[in-house]
C-alpha cells in the first residue's frame, strides 16, 4: 500500500483516472494514521471511510488527497491556526482556494500543523504540540507552514496548500525536502486565508515535484472578486512551462545573500546549483540588492503592524474561545490572554506599539519606505536577470527548542525569503542537496542528512520562467527522489 | 465678560444603496436580528471586503453637492478599537485621504445669537445667509447595535447595521448658536434629501449628529476646550443640548472652573448633559491603510458625469421661486425645505389656476393653500407629501373652483377633506353634493327683495347706521339661498338694494 | 527603547501577567532596538509602499445577495439569545 503514498500528484491522478481515487485514499488515511503519532503534521485528518464523490475521477485531480493549512477557511470543518483562541472554530463558508480545489476534484485530506497564527519558522509555536521534520524527528520542519512541508516528505499526503508571509512555504519546503512555490501577490485569491500581513500572505503548494506544483498552480490562480487585491492578470498554463531548458536564461546571484552565518555547506550546494544551471547553458551574474540586510526590519514592523490590527478580532465575542467573565472588558482581556500563546502576544503588542500615537511615522511610515527600497532593489535587478537564485534558508532544519528563547535569531532565519514578500514576487524553493549529519536519538544513531533548499525568484507574474527553471535543475539532478527514512 | 459659542457638527448619514459598503448583505432597516449579515459584515476571519461602487458614487454626489474638492485619489484606513458591535475590532474608514476634502454649506438662517426659546412667533424674519464651512466628508462602514434593555445580564448583538455605507460630513467651527446649527442641519437634510442620497430618517438612524461644542470670550481667537455630545436623536435635541452645554460651559468659566475635553451624552429627559466616563479612556485608534482594498482614482471626467446628475439644490430653487413666481422669501423657503413639497408647488402651478398672466397670483394661493390647508392636514394624519392622495393637478383645480367663485373658502376646505378620503376630484364632489356657490345674480337679487321685504326692522335698524343689522339680512338671503349664495356678489347686491 | 508595556497591552486587549509582562518589554526592546537600524537610510524623498501591486478601482456592483452565514455563525458562537450574539454587560468605567 505505502508505494501509492509514494506517487507523486501527477502520477496519482493518472492512476485514479483510470481505476479510482479510493485505493489512494485508504492508503494515505492508513499512513497517516501510523505516521502522524510521530510527526504531527496534521492537527485532523480524514480517516479511511472518506466518501469519494461519484464524478471525481471525471476532474482535473480526479479525487486525489490533498492537505490544507490550517488556516484556510473550509466550510463546516475546524479550522483553527494552530490557536487555542479559535479552538473549535467552525468557518461557515469556504475559501476561493478550497472552492477551487472541490470543483477540481481534489479530496481534502488533512489539515496542516503551523506556527500559530503563522507566526513561526519553525513550527514550534503551535498550540496542539510541535510539528517534527521526517528527515530528524528531533528537528524542526520549519514554518509556519511546517505541517505542510512535513506531510508532503513523509508521503502522508500528495500535495499540501500552505501560505507564505515571509517563506513560510519556502522555508519549511527546503527545510524538509519538498518543493514549495509562492505566487506573485495578487495570483491567488486571499479569500478565506486566515490573514497575517494582509499585504504579504500568499496561498501557494507544497509538492514533490516542480510539475506537481505547476499543475495545482493552474487551479488556484486567477481572479478572484471577492478579493480587492487579486490581479485580473491572465493564468498561463504553467505546466506547459516546464521545458528542460535554460540556454540564455539570465540567472543572478546577489552577493547580499552570501554572507557570514549562512552555514558553509548550504553555500556550497547552492553555488554547484549555480554551476549546474551554468552547464545547462544559463549565464550567471553577480547582482546586488543592496537593501537587502533591512529586509527583516521591515518586515518585523509591517506585516507585524497589519497582523496586530488583523487578530484584534479575536475577542471572544462571535467565535472560538471565549473565558466566561462578569463583564465585557474582562472577556476581551481574558479571552485574549488565555487564547494567544507568546509568539502571537509577542507579534500584537509590537504590532500595537509600531502603530501608536507618536511611534507611527517612525517605524510604521519608515518601514514602509524601505520598502519601497526593497522593491526597486528588484526592479533593478530584474533589468539584469530573470531569475535570481539564492539559498532559501541560511541554514538546515535545526533543533527543536534551539532558537526559541531567541526570537531576533529566529527572525533572522527568514532573511533569504522575506524580501520576495516585501516587494510581492514569485518565489521558490525546491531541493538541491543535503548536509550530513549526526543523529543522537533513541530511535537512530546512525547519521542522517538534512535537505538543503535552493530559491529561485522571478518577476512579477512571471511564475512560469521560474518554474521553467527550477524544472530544468530538478529533471537534471534527479535529487527529488530521495526520501526521508520514517 | 461676554462668551460666544463655537461648534461643529459631525453629521452621519446611511447612504441609500441596495447592499452593504464591502459586501452584498441587504441594507434594509427591520429585518430580523442578524439576517442581513455574510462572512464580510461579520468579520470573520478569511474575509475580505470589497467596495461597493454606488456608495462611493453617492459619497461623491454629497460631496459636489456641498461644493467640496472631491479628491483625486482616495484610499481606506483602518480605525482600531474593541467594541462588540465592531466585529473585525476595527471599522474601514478614511483617514488621510477622504473622498470629500474642503467645502461648504450656504445656510439660509435668522441668524446670530437669537435664543430658540424667542422663536414662537410665526412672523417671517429676514434670513440672513450664512457660509458654514465643510472640513471633509468621507466614506465609512457603520457598526452593529447593542441591545440592552430587558437584559439582566449582558447584552445582545445585531450586525444587520454593521457594514452599511455612511458618509460622515463633519463641520468647521464655523456655527455661533443653536439656532444656527439647527438651521445648518435643516439645510443639509434638505440637500441630502433633494440628491437623493438617503431617507435621513433620524427614527431609523439614517442620519445621526454628534455636536462638538465650546465657548470663547468674545474677541478672542482662540478656541476653548470643546466637549463633544452625543445621543442627540433630533434636529431639536441637537439645538436644546447646545444650548444646555452652552451654558453649562459659561457658567462653570464664570466659577472658574476649567473646562475638560470629553464625552457628554444628552439626556433627554432631564434636558442636561452628562459626562460618560468618569476617566476618559485614552483613545489611540492606530489608522493605517487597509491592506484589503486597494486605492482609487476619480478622473475628472466620472466626477464630471456625477456633477450632470445633481439636481437643483433648494436653495437655488428658492431663488428661483422667488424670482419666477413672485413669493415671498419666506414661503420660498418654506416650499423648498422639502423636494417633493417643491415638486408637489410646481406642478399645482402647472394646473392651471389661472390664466397665465395671472401666474404670481396662482403662485400665492398655492402657495397658502399648500402650506396652511394640505399640509395642516398631512402632518394631522402624519402623511408624506409624496403619499398624498390628491393629486396636484387636483389641488389646482379646486384653488380654481375658490377663484371662479364657484366655491366659497369654508366649503372648499370641506372639499378637500373629502378628495382625500374619496380621491374624487374637487368639481364632482361639488357635483354631487350640490355645493356649487350661487352666483346667479338674478337669484341673489330676488332673495335680497324678498329678505328686505320680510324684515322692515332690520332695514331700518341699517339705515339709522346700525351695521350690525345687516348681519340678520344676509342671514336670511343665505337661508333662501340654502347657503349657497355668494358672500361677494351677496354682499354688492344686498348694499346697492338697501341704498336704493 | 523603552516601551510603555502597559498602555500598548491596554491597548492590545492582553492582560499579561507580571512576569511575561518583564519577558515580553524586554522581547520588545530588543526588537525594535534591531528595528532602529532603519534609520541610517535616508527615506525623505522615498514613497511609502502599502500594496505592491499597481492596481487600483476595485469595486463590487451595487447588488444585494442573501447567505445562510448568520444561521451557520449563531450556532457556533460562544453564547446566543434569538438570532442575536450575546456578550456580558458592557460596564462603564
Amino acid at each position: 500500500m505505502d508505494n501509492l503514498c509514494s506517487l507523486t500528484l501527477k502520477e496519482a491522478i493518472e492512476l485514479a483516472k483510470k481505476d479510482s481515487a479510493q485505493p489512494i485514499l485508504d492508503a494515505f488515511a492508513k499512513r497517516a494514521e501510523a505516521l502522524n503519532p510521530r510527526v504531527n503534521a496534521f492537527l485532523r485528518f480524514n480517516a479511511s471511510d472518506i466518501n469519494l464523490p461519484l464524478t471525481a475521477e471525471r476532474l482535473p485531480l480526479a479525487g486525489v488527497p490533498i492537505s490544507i493549512k490550517d488556516n484556510i477557511c473550509i466550510d463546516g470543518r475546524e479550522v483553527t491556526c494552530a490557536s487555542k483562541i479559535l479552538a473549535k472554530h467552525v468557518p461557515p463558508y469556504d475559501a476561493t482556494v478550497i472552492e477551487k480545489l472541490k470543483n477540481a476534484g481534489a479530496t481534502l485530506f488533512g489539515q496542516c500543523n503551523m506556527d500559530e497564527f503563522a507566526f513561526g519558522s519553525s513550527c514550534e509555536t503551535s498550540a496542539f504540540g510541535p510539528c517534527r521534520n521526517p528527515w530528524d524527528l528531533e528537528r524542526v520542519p520549519g514554518g509556519s507552514s511546517g505541517g505542510c512541508a512535513a506531510s508532503v516528505a513523509a508521503d502522508m499526503t500528495l500535495a499540501a496548500l500552505g501560505s507564505d508571509t515571509g517563506g513560510s512555504i519556502r522555508q519549511p519546503a527546503a527545510l524538509c525536502g519538498v518543493v514549495g512555490v509562492k505566487p506573485t501577490y495578487g495570483r491567488v485569491s486571499r479569500y478565506g486565508l486566515i490573514a497575517f500581513g494582509s499585504s504579504f500572505d500568499q496561498i501557494g503548494p507544497l509538492t514533490k515535484t516542480v510539475e506537481d506544483a505547476a499543475i495545482l498552480m493552474n487551479i488556484l490562480c486567477g481572479h478572484d472578486p471577492k478579493d480587492s487585491t487579486s490581479s485580473p492578470e491572465k493564468v498561463p498554463d504553467f505546466t506547459q512551462a516546464l521545458k528542460r531548458d535554460v540556454k540564455g536564461l539570465r540567472i543572478g546571484l546577489p552577493k547580499e545573500y552570501f554572507i557570514e552565518g549562512i552555514d558553509p555547506e548550504v553555500e556550497k550546494s547552492v553555488r554547484q546549483a549555480a554551476e549546474i544551471y551554468k552547464k545547462l547553458g544559463a549565464e550567471i551574474k553577480m547582482i546586488s540588492l543592496p537593501h537587502t540586510e533591512h529586509s527583516v526590519a521591515v518586515y518585523y514592523i509591517v506585516a507585524v503592524a497589519e497582523a496586530s490590527s488583523n487578530l484584534g478580532r479575536f475577542d471572544g465575542v462571535e467565535y472560538g474561545l471565549r473565558v466566561p467573565s462578569k463583564d465585557l472588558r474582562e472577556m476581551y482581556f481574558e479571552t485574549r490572554d488565555q487564547g494567544f500563546g507568546q509568539e502571537a502576544k509577542r507579534r500584537i503588542l509590537l504590532g500595537t506599539f509600531v502603530l501608536s500615537a507618536g511611534y507611527y511615522e517612525a517605524y510604521y511610515l519608515k518601514g514602509q519606505k524601505v520598502r519601497t527600497l526593497i522593491r526597486q532593489d528588484f526592479e533593478r535587478a530584474f533589468k539584469e536577470v530573470d531569475v535570481i537564485l539564492s539559498p532559501t534558508s541560511p541554514t538546515a532544519a535545526f533543533k527543536i527548542g534551539e532558537k526559541a528563547a531567541d526570537p531576533i535569531a529566529m527572525y533572522l532565519s527568514d532573511i533569504f525569503t522575506i524580501p520576495a514578500n516585501l516587494a510581492g514576487i514569485p518565489a521558490m524553493s525546491l531541493p538541491c542537496g543535503f548536509k550530513k549529519v549526526t543523529v543522537t536519538n533513541s530511535d537512530s544513531h546512525q547519521g542522517c542528512e538534512l535537505p538543503i533548499g535552493l530559491q529561485l525568484m522571478a518577476r512579477p507574474f512571471d511564475e512560469s520562467t521560474m518554474l521553467r527553471a527550477a524544472y530544468s535543475f530538478e529533471q537534471e539532478t534527479g535529487i527529488y527522489k530521495k526520501k526521508p527514512k520514517l | 465678560m461676554q462668551y460666544e459659542p463655537v461648534i461643529g457638527l459631525e453629521v452621519h448619514v446611511q447612504l441609500k444603496t441596495k447592499s452593504k459598503l464591502f459586501c452584498s448583505c441587504a441594507t434594509m432597516f427591520g429585518a430580523e436580528g442578524n439576517r442581513n449579515t455574510c462572512p464580510v459584515c461579520l468579520g470573520w476571519p478569511g474575509s475580505l471586503p470589497v467596495l461597493n461602487e454606488v456608495a462611493l458614487k453617492l459619497g461623491i454626489r454629497v460631496g459636489l453637492a456641498l461644493n467640496c474638492k472631491v479628491a483625486e485619489r482616495l484610499k481606506f484606513d483602518r480605525k482600531n478599537y474593541f467594541y462588540p458591535d465592531l466585529p473585525k475590532a476595527y471599522q474601514i474608514s478614511q483617514f488621510d485621504m477622504p473622498v470629500n476634502g474642503r467645502g461648504w454649506l450656504d445656510v439660509e438662517t435668522k441668524g446670530g445669537q437669537a435664543p430658540f426659546s424667542e422663536e414662537k412667533k410665526k412672523v417671517p424674519v429676514p434670513f440672513i445667509t450664512k457660509r458654514i464651512g465643510i472640513t471633509r466628508a468621507h466614506l465609512e462602514e457603520d457598526a452593529g447595535k447593542l441591545l440592552h434593555e430587558g437584559i439582566a445580564d449582558g447584552s445582545l448583538v445585531d450586525y444587520n447595521r454593521g457594514g452599511i455605507p455612511l458618509l460622515e460630513i463633519v463641520s468647521e467651527p464655523d456655527i455661533r448658536s443653536p439656532q444656527e446649527a439647527y438651521d445648518y442641519l435643516t439645510a443639509l437634510k434638505a440637500i441630502l434629501q433633494y440628491i437623493e442620497v438617503s431617507d435621513c430618517d433620524m427614527e431609523k438612524g439614517s442620519l445621526r449628529c454628534d455636536a462638538n461644542v465650546s465657548v470663547r470670550p468674545v474677541g478672542q481667537e482662540k478656541f476653548g476646550t470643546k466637549v463633544e455630545i452625543k445621543n442627540l436623536n433630533s434636529f431639536k435635541m441637537v439645538q436644546k443640548a447646545i444650548q444646555y452645554e452652552i451654558t453649562r460651559q459659561t457658567e462653570a468659566i464664570g466659577d472658574g472652573e476649567t473646562i475638560v475635553q470629553e464625552t457628554r451624552l444628552w439626556n433627554d429627559a432631564k434636558g442636561t448633559t452628562f459626562s460618560m466616563r468618569s476617566k476618559e479612556e485614552a483613545h489611540d485608534y492606530r489608522y493605517f491603510p487597509e491592506p484589503d482594498l486597494v486605492p482609487f482614482t476619480l478622473s475628472r471626467e466620472t466626477v464630471e458625469e456625477i456633477r450632470k446628475t445633481l439636481p437643483e439644490l433648494p436653495l437655488e430653487r428658492a431663488k428661483r421661486f422667488i424670482k419666477e413666481y413672485g413669493i415671498s422669501e419666506y414661503d420660498a423657503y418654506v416650499l423648498t425645505q422639502e423636494r417633493k413639497l417643491a415638486e408637489y408647488f410646481e406642478a399645482c402651478l402647472k394646473g392651471q389656476i389661472l390664466g397665465k398672466e395671472d401666474l404670481s397670483l396662482s403662485a400665492k394661493l398655492a402657495s397658502n393653500w399648500i402650506q396652511t390647508e394640505l399640509l395642516a392636514m398631512l402632518n394631522a394624519k402624519n402623511i408624506a407629501i409624496e403619499d398624498c392622495s390628491i393629486s396636484p393637478q387636483a389641488l389646482a383645480g379646486l384653488i380654481r373652483l375658490v377663484e371662479q367663485g364657484t366655491l366659497s373658502g369654508k366649503t372648499a376646505k370641506d372639499v378637500l377633506q373629502e378628495m382625500a378620503a374619496t380621491g374624487k376630484a374637487a368639481e364632482v364632489i361639488v357635483k354631487e353634493k350640490g355645493l356649487t356657490q350661487v352666483s346667479d345674480t338674478g337669484l341673489i337679487e330676488k332673495a335680497v327683495e324678498k329678505a328686505i321685504a320680510a324684515n322692515p326692522t332690520a332695514v331700518a335698524e341699517f339705515k339709522a347706521g346700525k351695521q350690525k343689522a345687516l348681519g340678520a339680512l344676509v342671514g336670511a338671503v343665505m337661508k333662501e339661498t340654502g347657503g349657497k349664495a355668494n358672500p361677494k356678489v351677496l354682499n354688492e347686491i344686498l348694499l346697492k338694494n338697501l341704498s336704493k | 527603547m523603552e516601551i510603555n508595556i502597559e498602555k500598548i497591552s491596554e491597548l492590545a486587549r492582553l492582560n499579561l501577567k507580571p512576569e511575561e509582562k518583564h519577558k515580553l518589554a524586554q522581547d520588545l526592546g530588543a526588537i525594535l532596538e534591531y528595528v532602529k537600524k532603519l534609520d541610517v537610510l535616508d527615506t525623505k524623498d522615498v514613497e511609502p509602499t502599502s500594496h505592491v501591486l499597481n492596481m487600483e478601482n476595485v469595486f463590487r456592483a451595487d447588488e444585494a445577495k442573501p447567505t445562510d452565514a448568520a444561521r451557520k455563525a449563531l450556532q457556533h458562537a460562544p453564547e446566543t439569545e434569538g438570532s442575536f450574539f450575546k456578550v456580558p454587560k458592557v460596564v462603564q468605567r
